[in-house]
């Protein structure tokens, strides 16, 4: 499951894939939310649909729980059509951004509700709930209504609602967008955790990158409706399909560069340094954007010429702001004890040819 | 306050602790004038005697509550008012809170439209709207009547005017506004997403609008009862015009014993006892209201 770039309607339709987009598709009067959306998702993959607002990945969602109807393409689970299926046969689990508990419930009768839709019998229900209610760590209060708890609380009682139907998938619509960033840390840990155990199939829809990152075992970025890259959390932040997923996963450099060859030896030449680059990036000669990101840059004796312009102290680590011949350069270093450049300070900056990614020049951030 | 009052220049011999009360002072006396003190001269009016020939006298007696206890005649029309006003809303509350909550499953310019529609009634005079009724239902020359009598489809006209149907029909018109604001705050504090949540858990339309939605609009609808129920046992116009001499209820009894038979002691106690009745059942139903909710949405 690599990086895939630039995938737009032409997924492989694999046999043994669990939950199969196929072409989705979601047009509005004046816009397509969705344009051809394809995804294969295995059997207890975590997921995560990731972009900036307004890029379609809620809708996409909100197609796959069957609440939006998709202009075109398919929806398939376990190789049956899940269009023609209404929402509440579908049998999916659901957790929404306002958690949407019913607040004339307990947490219980929250959790109780979908095993009575299933009409499960009393004494099974009551076990399963407690059970549910375990599994979140919210067994003291069951009998509380939501009005009565905290965000966090409220959050684990959907979540206990979502899994208690041992739905066939569970979509989670930016789950820990409303907590503070101590509690969200914590929730993403239980999260993965208690998705690992469980082995359920998940789809997050977030626009924190951070989030996507720690959670799941394949991202998708989407940007206009559209899939800018499908992989794994490493490949799409080491190798960013597009511009548009460099920049969005996090911060990077991009630095004006000229490529020279000679023979089989490559070097891209930024602001008068000339530094090895790796080969299979650069088929051509010519001026090229060379990007690398914050953390891959280090200080040394010579390479790029630098002059930290300021100085940001972070705890874990040190910012540095810094201008070059070739542009602004950011630079993110460990704070590891060791002296660090003032402000105002000239330095030369370098990287290892392997952190570098190189696109043509001006196609655009 | 205190704060203000720190702020503010003291004054010799003017304590701290008397600045709420003249601040209060104004609007205090203005509710002393013309709330509390007429309403006090009314309840003391109550026990005065009356006669045709000598007018009313300062004495105090319980005759006229005695006699409206005792004689049928005016527990028949408290009756018909309690009768009149439960029908008039529960009416409101099967018709008004379904009106409210399609209102507000509607689209964007839909949704503005038919609420302007709904409440744009209370724009428009209480005796205008219920005149609007006799003019369609009024006797052999109601518009409805006559279409229908001419076309052959009725031989008599629709029983409307002095009938307590009638009267329940205009007023369940009157008061709907009442009842669909009332419902429509409510709604407006529900998460759409409630709904869709209880469908991802297996729940059928009718289920989720039974278990999901009813429970949470049900203080809406409580409240409203309680404003329409208020409103129709005190409501003195549409009855006046609907039900005319003929059909009294509570208000218009009470009129009349003022302004026709001149007996205003009587007319008091009927006014009265009518108050009584409704801040009676107004703050049971209230308490029975906050009692039942106020875990849930505190």
């Amino acid at each position: 499951m690599l990086a895939r770039p630039g995938t737009a309607g032409s997924a492989p339709m694999t046999a043994d894939a669990f939950l199969a987009l196929d072409g989705l598709t979601k047009r509005y009067a004046d816009h397509v939310a969705v344009d051809a959306l394809s995804l294969d998702v295995a059997q207890g993959e975590f997921i995560s649909l990731l972009g900036p607002s307004g890029c379609g990945k809620t809708t996409t969602l909100q197609m796959i729980a069957g609440f939006v109807d998709p202009s075109g393409g398919a929806i398939n689970l376990e190789g049956r059509d899940l269009v023609r299926v209404k929402p509440a046969q579908r049998g999916l689990g659901i957790v929404f951004q306002s958690y949407a508990l019913f607040p004339h419930m307990t947490a219980a009768e929250n959790v109780a509700f979908g095993l009575e839709m299933q009409k499960v019998p009393k004494a099974e229900r009551q076990a399963r709930v407690s059970e549910a209610l375990a599994l979140v760590g919210l067994s003291a209060l069951s009998d509380r209504y939501p009005r009565r708890m905290s965000g966090g609380q409220q959050q684990r009682v959907a979540l206990a609602r979502a899994l208690v139907i041992k739905p066939r998938i569970l979509l989670l619509d930016e789950p820990l967008s409303n907590l503070d960033a101590k509690l969200r840390e914590e929730m993403q840990i239980e999260l993965r955790q208690l998705q690992r155990s469980l082995g359920t199939t998940t789809i997050l829809v977030t626009h924190d990158q951070h989030e996507a990152m720690a959670l799941s075992d394949r991202i998708v970025v989407m940007n206009a409706g559209k899939v800018e890259q499908i992989g794994r959390p490493q490949d799409v932040y080491e190798r960013p399909a597009t511009p548009f997923v460099a920049n969005f996963l996090g911060k990077t450099n991009v630095f004006e560069a000229n490529i020279t060859r000679e023979g089989d030896d490559v070097k891209a030449d930024v602001g008068g340094v000339r530094c090895p680059c790796p080969r299979h990036v650069a088929d051509s000669a010519g001026p090229v954007m060379l990007t690398v990101r914050p953390e891959k840059i280090s200080f040394a004796d010579q390479g790029l010429a630098c002059r930290i312009s300021s100085r940001v102290f972070q705890g874990t680590h040190w910012l540095f702001i810094g201008e070059t011949p070739s542009g602004t350069a950011t630079i993110v270093c460990q704070n590891d004890g060791v002296a660090k450049p003032e402000e105002g300070d000239a330095v030369h900056l370098a990287w290892r040819p392997e952190d570098v990614a190189l696109r043509a020049s001006g196609g655009g951030r | 306050m205190s704060a203000v009052v720190h702020m503010a220049p003291r004054r010799e011999g003017a304590p701290s602790w008397l600045a709420p009360f003249l601040m209060l002072l104004p609007a205090m006396l203005l509710i002393l004038g013309v709330v509390l003190v007429p309403l006090a001269m009314t309840a003391l009016l109550s026990f005065h005697s009356f006669s045709s020939s000598s007018g009313i006298s300062t004495d105090m007696s319980l005759a006229n509550w005695a006699e409206i206890v005792a004689d049928p005649y005016y527990m028949e029309m408290f009756l018909r008012t309690f009768r009149i006003s439960g029908v008039v809303t529960l009416a409101c509350c099967l018709i008004g809170a379904p009106e409210a909550y399609i209102i507000h499953r509607m689209q964007a310019p839909w949704k503005g439209i038919f609420l302007v529609i709904t409440l744009g009634p209370l724009l428009i005079s209480v005796v205008a709207r219920t005149l609007g009724w006799a003019l369609l239902f009024g006797g052999r020359n109601g518009v409805v009547n006559k279409a229908l009598m001419d076309l052959g489809i009725l031989s008599e006209p629709i029983p409307f005017m002095f009938t307590e149907g009638g009267v329940m029909v205009a007023l369940t018109h009157v008061m709907m506004p009442f009842m669909v604001l009332s419902v429509w705050a409510v709604l407006q504090r529900l998460d759409p997403r409630s709904e869709n949540a209880a469908a991802s858990l297996g729940a059928s339309q009718f289920t989720i609008l039974s278990r999901i939605v009813l429970p949470q609009v049900l203080p809406g609808i409580l409240s409203g009862a309680i404003i329409v129920f208020a409103l129709s046992a005190s409501s003195f116009a549409t009855p006046a015009i609907v039900g005319g001499r003929r059909l009294k209820v509570a208000a218009t009894l009470a009129y009349d014993e003022f302004l026709n038979t001149l007996n205003w002691p009587l007319g008091a106690a009927v006014a009265v006892l009518l108050l009584i009745a409704i801040a009676a059942i107004v703050i049971g139903c209230n308490a029975l209201v906050e009692k039942r909710y106020s875990r849930m949405f505190q």
